[in-house]
């Protein structure tokens, strides 16, 4: 048969240019709806990698559910030419494995979209015109194409052979990857992969005569560097490792655990050591012991470990060690829900532990930014002699985007612990400077040996009761953040930058945020977005911001709380005094859809139309009779 | 670790080139905040000596503790140190150790600290077996909160929390520690000085987790605790005879200190028990040796490359 990596052996005539493509469109939101085994976060992966390969902006959506094989799974890619911020609030084209993949999710297909659904699982509503619906034996063409004892394994390259037709993705492109993939592996994997990429390719063209598209080609850019694509968490272990950390220590827990996978594996390959504990007491205890010997360290977790770290970030701020804390936030408290996405862990970060305890806290806005938030995270630590908590999020963690690779060479950090000798006049705690530890293996010219500790103390680390002291070292643990402050940069502003309406996010809101901004302001409302990396301490001048604006609405994924405010609402009211800052809120454990965002600032100030901009109908839409 | 090729730092020498010895004077920091009379004195003296002994250079020991009486240790040690959490000094010392092997690092608490809040942490540090020493200064109380039950508080011990006796089973903390996979076990008594010190030398040597749990009075809050083994107080001092493995009849009713066996009937005899090494594994790796074979096999796999090019490496296949 005529196949893209077999084309001349069949005898098909059809070849993917002899049917009409009915479209070019510039982005696509494509949904999978399957089983956690299906693999289909595999196809997703493919799709993003080979956007990223093709300079295309991708950004992605998953679920996994916490059980391991079995459970409803969707990954979502929304792929093409333009600034793609957010996932898309509503599919163009849903794959749907099963009949309960095509319940839970039609109601998310565009009108106007397609659906393409197994035939051989799926019963589809016949009197449903909104979309078209292209049925698929994916299963059985699927067994026929591999054949042996596979079975039906290799039904998600199915797919994603028959999604490259329909978009007339780039074979080579896609094939490569496959190898890339599988190569390793057995020579069998592969020859299966292709063969069932190659069935899917070829599935008879006329059943797929209008649904046939391609996509705009992105403008060239012109960076020397290319696209690299992976998840936030992937970013964020490798941003680590570039800032010189080369130590930690840290117990597993969902969605955290595959940066300490990455790291417990890489490390060694840069002389490293990270630890797996008992738990996340001992995890950051250990990440600590590594921060006393002189070595940048790591520690981090989700939700309820997160917790359990608390007492020995207090002794983190007490003894001044620095230490960079990863929290990678998930929704509710206690075991909450494990797999879905919150930002509800800032006030904790900020004032969690016991008693006065300032750290630094800073949160990235992407998958990329992951990369060099962990790289500022490490030379605050260092400079300021801090812990440094990375507020991360299950979304950033989980999605897949593509970036411009960063200029390693450039931005690599030192690793080795710095144990010189010090001179008479050394103090572990001075109180006209910032700490700088002396670690073991120093000389101390004094002979007199430091002591690193979380009792209050004098200079020399000597316990002491003293309420002058205590005022004092108090005094010096804030004023070094407030130095920090000082360098800060003001927070990105987007869009007006005075008018009717301010939004301002953190974490993983920016997208949807900034893409909600687009279109009021296409309505006509004067609006800007803010986006704040540096949650604790905030960069200096926010009062003089905000005051350009009449409304100030906080957009985060929390609860508004007794008061009426989410976590950053309250923190930025309590530190500007404005009251016109209001919050926008919702905790239902997804991501801001763009629509979700627009519709609550019109609602909340009577500015806008709710439904500006909001896109009906499936950019597909065409073949809709 | 193998980052770790810490320059070596110009230590304070003599000027015929040669380092002095270490001496108490020099070891010497804060003087000790214990009440007149506290056991932990007499373990901290023994310290001294240990350290002149081993005369390790000074800037390469490092002291920690967690929280209690005896944890206030390093204060009065003039050596790099700290005072970190009750009950999470062992995870602590070990992410000293693991990072940083050119270091001698000992760890000092009390039976609280180690057997209660850091219980968990002692099983699984045995298991890891890092390169250290730890020193459980055990007065069968809380001292520092004056006067709880511990968990070697005999049962019938009055203490605040139990005033008309404690009845919750204590531990055996030979027993714990074997049990744990500890590699070196050894018992003491603050009022027997050399014995002491010999078993903290000896726990020094070892390479690996060695422990060694020293019966240190609170004359405060548990008066007389241990005088059953104290013979100026009335009691018996016995101490364990190891195996010399001479080939002599008598060396048969020696004690095997390689025998796990051997160490778990020691430990199951009544209190006062005996005194002295219990056990000691020394073919058991440690995971300062573990990890660093672990980064030999995985550098030679990445051809020593450098850090810059295992970077680019990893990104290209990100592309
Ligand atoms: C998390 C925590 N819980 C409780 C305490 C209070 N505390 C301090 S020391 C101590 C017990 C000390 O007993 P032990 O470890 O036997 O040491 P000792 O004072 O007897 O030498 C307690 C309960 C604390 N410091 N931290
Ligand atoms: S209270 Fe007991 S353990 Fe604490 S210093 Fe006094 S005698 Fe020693
Ligand atoms: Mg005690």
């Amino acid at each position: 048969m005529v196949t893209p990596n077999n084309p001349t052996s069949g005898d098909r005539p059809v070849t993917p240019q002899s049917l009409a493509v009915e479209a070019t469109v510039p982005d696509v939101v494509i949904r999978l709806a399957g089983d956690s085994q299906d693999g289909i976060q595999a196809v997703g992966g493919f799709l993003a990698r080979l956007a990223g390969r093709s300079d295309q902006e991708v950004m992605t959506y998953m679920t996994i559910p916490s059980t391991i094989s079995g459970g409803a799974s969707i990954f979502q890619v929304r792929m093409g030419s333009g600034d793609i911020l957010s996932a898309g609030d509503r599919a163009d084209v849903l794959v749907a494995f099963y009949q309960h993949s095509y319940d839970g999710h039609r109601e998310s297909l565009r009108p106007g979209g397609v659906l393409l659904y197994d035939s051989d699982h799926v019963t589809a509503n016949p009197d449903d015109h909104d979309v078209t619906a292209v049925g698929v034996p994916m299963t059985s063409a699927t067994v026929e194409a591999v054949g042996g004892s596979s079975k039906e394994k290799g039904k998600n390259i199915y797919v994603l052979g028959l999604l490259a037709r329909m978009f007339d993705l780039d074979v080579p492109k896609l094939t490569q990857l496959i190898h890339e993939r599988f190569g390793g592996k057995t020579e069998d994997l592969v020859r299966n992969a292709l063969l069932a990429f190659d069935a899917g390719y070829a599935y008879p063209a006329e059943h797929l005569r209008h649904i046939l598209y391609r996509l705009e080609k992105p403008a060239h850019q012109s960076g020397s560097r290319p696209n690299v694509t992976c998840d936030g968490n992937t970013a964020l272990a490798y941003g680590l490792i570039a800032a010189g950390v080369r130590h930690g220590a840290a117990y597993p827990i969902t969605p955290w655990s595959s940066i300490m996978e990455t790291l417990r594996t890489e490390l060694p390959k840069y002389g490293g050591v990270f630890v797996q504990c008992e738990d996340e007491i001992a995890a950051a205890s250990t990440a600590l012991g590594f921060a006393y010997g002189g070595h940048l360290s790591i520690t981090g977790s989700s939700g309820p470990g997160i917790s359990l770290k608390m007492e020995a970030l207090g002794w983190a701020t007490m003894a001044e060690m620095p230490l960079i804390v990863v929290n990678v936030q998930r929704a509710g408290p206690s075991t909450g829900m494990a797999t879905n996405i919150e930002q509800s862990d800032l006030l904790q970060a900020i004032y969690g532990s016991h008693g006065d305890c300032p750290r630094v806290i800073l949160a990235p806005k992407n998958v990329e930014d992951c990369f060099y938030v962990a790289l500022e995270a490490g030379r605050i630590a260092r400079d300021y002699s801090t812990p440094v908590i990375i507020l991360s999020d299950q979304a950033i963690a989980t999605r897949i985007e593509a970036f411009v690779e960063p200029d390693l060479a450039a931005l690599m950090g030192a690793t080795l612990p710095d144990v010189g000798p010090r001179d008479a006049y050394y103090k572990p705690y001075p109180l006209d400077r910032i700490t700088h530890h002396a670690p073991p293996g120093s000389v101390m010219a004094s002979g007199k040996y430091p002591i690193a500790t979380g009792l209050e103390h004098d200079e020399h680390g000597h316990p002491t009761a003293s309420p002058v002291l205590h005022t004092k070292m108090t005094a010096k643990r804030r004023e070094k953040l407030k130095t920090l402050a000082a360098t800060l940069p003001a927070p990105e502003l987007a869009g007006d930058e005075s008018g009717d309406i301010l939004l301002v996010g953190w974490g993983c809101t920016y997208g949807p945020i900034r893409e909600a901004m687009a279109r009021l302001r296409a309505g006509g409302t004067r609006v800007g977005h803010m986006q704040m990396r540096h949650i604790h301490p905030l960069a200096p001048g926010l009062e003089d911001t905000f005051a350009r604006y009449r409304h100030i609405l906080v957009v985060e994924i929390n609860d508004e709380g007794l008061y009426g405010y989410g976590q950053l609402a309250t923190l930025l009211r309590a530190r500007t005094c404005n009251p016109a800052i209001d919050s926008i809120t919702k905790t239902d454990g997804l991501t801001y859809k763009v629509s979700e965002i627009v519709e609550r600032v019109a609602r909340k100030t009577g500015l806008a139309d709710p439904s500006i901009g909001h896109r009906s109908k499936s950019i597909l839409a065409v073949n809709v009779r | 670790m193998s980052s770790l090729e810490t320059p070596s730092p110009s230590a304070p020498v003599a000027a015929d080139g040669i380092r002095a010895p270490l001496t108490k004077k020099a070891l010497t920091a804060d003087h000790p905040t214990w009440c007149p009379g506290c056991g932990d004195f007499a373990v901290l003296a023994s310290f001294y000596k240990v350290l002149e002994k081993l005369n390790y250079p000074q800037e390469k020991i490092v002291t920690f503790s967690g929280i209690g009486c005896s944890s206030r240790f390093p204060y009065f040690v003039n050596t790099h140190g700290g005072h970190y959490l009750h009950g999470r000094s062992l995870p602590f010392a070990a992410g000293i150790s693991l990072g940083r092997d050119d270091l001698h690092v000992f760890v000092f608490g009390g039976d609280g600290d180690g057997f209660s809040i850091g219980g968990n942490h002692l099983v699984h540090t045995a298991r890891k077996n890092p390169r250290l020493t730890y020193v459980i200064m055990d007065n069968s109380v809380y001292g520092l909160t004056k006067k709880q039950t511990s968990p070697t508080s005999p049962i019938g011990f009055k203490s605040k929390t139990d005033p008309w006796g404690a009845y919750d089973q204590p531990i055996n903390p030979m027993r714990t520690l074997l049990n744990s996979g500890a590699t070196f076990v050894a018992r003491s008594h603050a009022g027997q000085v050399n014995h002491m010190v010999d078993m903290m030398h000896r726990a020094a040597l070892h390479d690996g987790f060695s422990v060694v749990e020293i019966l240190s009075e609170c004359v405060e809050f548990n008066e007389g605790a241990f005088d059953a083994a104290s013979p100026r107080k009335g009691g018996a001092w016995q101490t364990i005879e190891l195996r010399k493995n001479d080939g002599t009849p008598e060396d048969a009713a020696r004690h095997d200190h390689s025998d796990e066996f051997a160490a778990f009937k020691l430990a199951n005899e009544p209190f006062p028990g005996r005194f002295g090494v219990y056990y000691e594994n020394t073919t058991r790796p440690t995971k300062n040796a573990l990890e660093q074979k672990l980064i030999v096999a995985s550098r030679e796999k990445t051809k020593n490359a450098s850090d810059l090019d295992l970077m680019q490496k990893t990104f290209a296949r990100l592309r």
